[in-house]
């Protein structure tokens, strides 16, 4: 194999997790305020529609690299006024938006299946992007991928060196006691929610916008779900978040490249890769936790109604 | 401003009929709301909905073909939500269990002599298959404390990649031209019509006893009493000697099976053979109906109907009046939204509170 189709697999596999951080670091945010956001996928689904639909009509990718994120709040603002607003089961609000959410992203996306634009701009360094390896590698990507390992730092650095950050992990830990100290557990929450929300829309434009530039229904494919299930196998930390995106991403691709390598496999198992693997990697995470508890915040997924 | 819940002392029995009455209406209003902006009269769209498929014989035939598998599919998943125990994965269920019995069809097509056996088979076959499906996620629950929403729902897509691989393949009709599909079942396999000429079949019965059935263990079994137990209260449920993990087994069975059961009845029912697609998302519209119907056996009933009722009136607005089917899904995850929140109406008095800091300061 030669250096060449080894760095385009490398490339392939930072662009397929790419969507796969956007929306679990998200998540991960809201799930260490305590709340189990099930909504990802039609937030995701959502941001993917309504993303290329503004880019369509605006002829600009940041505007709807804007729109996708808009479409994600909004969702996330339902998904917030329900559960952390009215106390309301989060399983099956979560599930009610996704459902929501896959009917408003035909709804709105209705009228641009088979359009095609131009795809993201990328990074173009001169000099620096033809580097071999390093350049296709780390310096020739569209936007969406910087903000992806941005966020990555940035909510590393939020959760664990600010005071908010703080704050918020122990509401996700004990909502009964920090409320008892005075933190406002309910802003927190919504606001958590709604940043989820956020990375997820973000998610979905960057599908629609950059890793392939159409839409079309239900392109994320379960992603969402996937997303959900990365942030349990990361254990809430946001760079073993982006160390497993890499895995999933990898097992994603793995059968487009097995594909074309003509390997004898039937095309629905390679495509089942990925979802058996997040099974498996639930397993082996499970398993290699001895004794102990789940790492997961105390609190989530219970329901917070204060009485004062 | 705030939103202050207090909690009722006692729960209104009647906002409880009342709250998804009312979230059912305001669902309607903004839905009318939605047409009106996309041009259309919300009279017209509501009678195309609601009240055009009550008006013939065979379109009311279709609604209880759709409602049969929806309320099996939340009965049985009413089992598990009740318990707290998320069983996403009832659509890869189904499809494992239409897989199954379709397998048992293909078998024996085309057999002599004594045919009865076959269709009771298929439907063992198919019940069987949804509660092996449904194991794996409970299992891997119980035994090393895995998320049973995540797990369920990969094995969704893992059994609707499987079906398009043995109908493509193994399964595929040798004489069907390459198209993918099986074979037609032999009338030995097929689920009669319940009445001469009509479209509803025997699978319906098989559903309304089935949920009969649930409804009796439910409500008057030492067994759902400790589902009901499980649920409102878990700790006291432990110091009652109730074991979780029978518990968890137990109920994802019962919801698989419920799954498979209707998986089956829908490919020897109303289809006839194996195809690439068997299910129009009854496994995850059930959810819906399980939550709508507040999780009782005859809530669930009344959801379904509604549900299949607004889903055969979007098909008939699609031609009818151009609206597009992702109307009915939007609407229908509307609705589980409001009633989730007018479920909240039942348990708490919601007051909002104006004045941020000075609210605060005097409480």
């Amino acid at each position: 194999m030669s250096l060449d189709i080894v760095q385009m697999v490398l490339v392939t596999v930072l662009t397929a997790a790419t969507p796969l951080i956007l929306a679990a670091i998200g998540e991960l945010v809201a799930e260490r305020a305590g709340v189990l956001n099930l909504g990802v996928e039609g937030m995701m689904v959502f941001g993917a529609a309504t993303g290329f639909a503004v880019a369509t009509q605006t002829g600009s990718t940041l505007l709807g690299a804007f729109g996708g994120v808009g479409a994600g709040v909004l969702l996330a603002a339902l998904f917030g006024l329900l559960t952390v607003g009215l106390a309301a089961n989060q399983v099956a609000s979560g599930l009610a938006l996704t459902i929501l959410g896959l009917g408003l992203s035909g709804l709105v996306g209705a009228g641009y299946v088979g359009m095609k634009r131009d795809p993201a701009p990328h990074l173009h360094l001169p000099g620096l992007s033809d580097l071999p390896v390093v350049g296709p590698l780390l310096l020739s990507h569209d936007a969406f991928v910087y903000a992806a390992a941005f966020l990555v730092a940035g909510v590393w650095w939020f959760l664990w060196r600010s005071r908010a950050g703080l704050g918020l992990r122990a509401i996700g830990d004990d909502h009964t006691a920090t409320h008892a100290l005075g933190l406002k557990v309910r802003k927190v929450r919504f606001l958590a929610v709604l940043f989820g929300g956020a990375c997820a829309g973000l998610a979905g434009a960057y599908l629609s916008l950059a890793y392939t530039p159409f839409w079309s229904p239900g392109m994320t494919a379960g992603r969402g779900w996937i997303a959900l299930a990365l942030v349990v196998f990361a254990s809430w930390r946001p760079l073993r978040v982006a160390a497993g995106a890499l895995l999933f991403g990898g097992a994603t691709v793995l059968q487009l490249h097995a594909q074309a390598a003509g390997l004898g496999l039937p095309g629905q198992l390679l495509s089942a890769v990925p979802y058996l693997a997040t099974i498996l990697a639930l397993v082996a995470l499970s398993l290699g936790r001895r004794q102990g508890g789940s790492a997961a915040p105390a609190a989530l997924g219970r329901v917070f109604a204060p009485s004062r | 401003m705030r939103l202050d819940l207090l909690p009722r002392a006692r729960p209104s029995p009647w906002l409880d009929l009342l709250s998804p009455a009312l979230a059912f209406l305001a669902a309607v209003l903004i839905g009318g709301a939605a047409v009106a902006a996309l041009g259309v009269s919300p009279v017209q769209a509501f009678v195309t909905y609601f009240v055009a498929p009550l008006s013939e014989l065979w379109s009311v035939q279709e609604v209880a073909l759709k409602a049969a598998p929806l309320a099996l599919i939340a009965t049985g998943l009413a089992f598990c939500y009740r318990a707290n125990l998320w069983n996403i994965g009832a659509e890869g269920q189904f499809v494992i269990g239409g897989l199954a019995g379709g397998f048992v069809a293909i078998a024996t097509h085309g057999s002599q002599g004594f045919t009865g056996w076959i269709l009771p088979a298929m439907l063992a076959a198919g019940t069987l298959a949804g509660i092996a499906t449904a194991m794996i996620p409970a299992l891997l629950r119980v035994k090393l404390g895995v998320s049973e929403i995540l797990t369920s729902l990969m094995l969704v897509y893992v059994a609707q990649l499987l079906l398009d691989y043995m109908v493509r393949g193994p399964l595929r009709d040798p004489n069907g031209f390459n198209f993918p599909q099986s074979v037609g079942f032999d009338d030995a396999a097929r689920l009669p019509a319940l009445f001469e000429g009509e479209s509803l079949h025997a699978g319906v019965a098989i559903a309304l006893v089935a949920i009969g059935l649930g409804t009796l263990v439910l409500a008057r079994t030492l067994f759902g009493f400790e589902v009901r137990a499980v649920g409102a209260s878990p700790r006291a449920a432990r110091f009652a000697g109730f074991s979780d993990a029978r518990l968890t087994l137990a109920v994802f069975a019962i919801s698989g099976g419920a799954a498979g059961l209707a998986g089956i009845c829908e490919v020897a029912g109303r289809i006839g053979q194996l195809q690439p697609e068997i299910s129009p998302g009854y496994g995850f519209t059930a959810i819906i109906v399980a939550f709508l119907g507040r999780l009782s056996p005859p809530g669930i009933v009344l959801a379904a109907l509604v549900i299949a009722l607004t889903t055969i009136g979007g098909e008939g607005a699609q031609i009818d009046l151009k609206l597009p089917l992702d109307l009915t899904r939007a609407f229908q995850g509307l609705l589980l939204g409001l009633v989730l929140g007018a479920d909240v109406l039942t348990r708490y008095h919601v007051r909002l509170v104006p004045g941020g800091a000075a609210a605060k300061a005097a409480s």
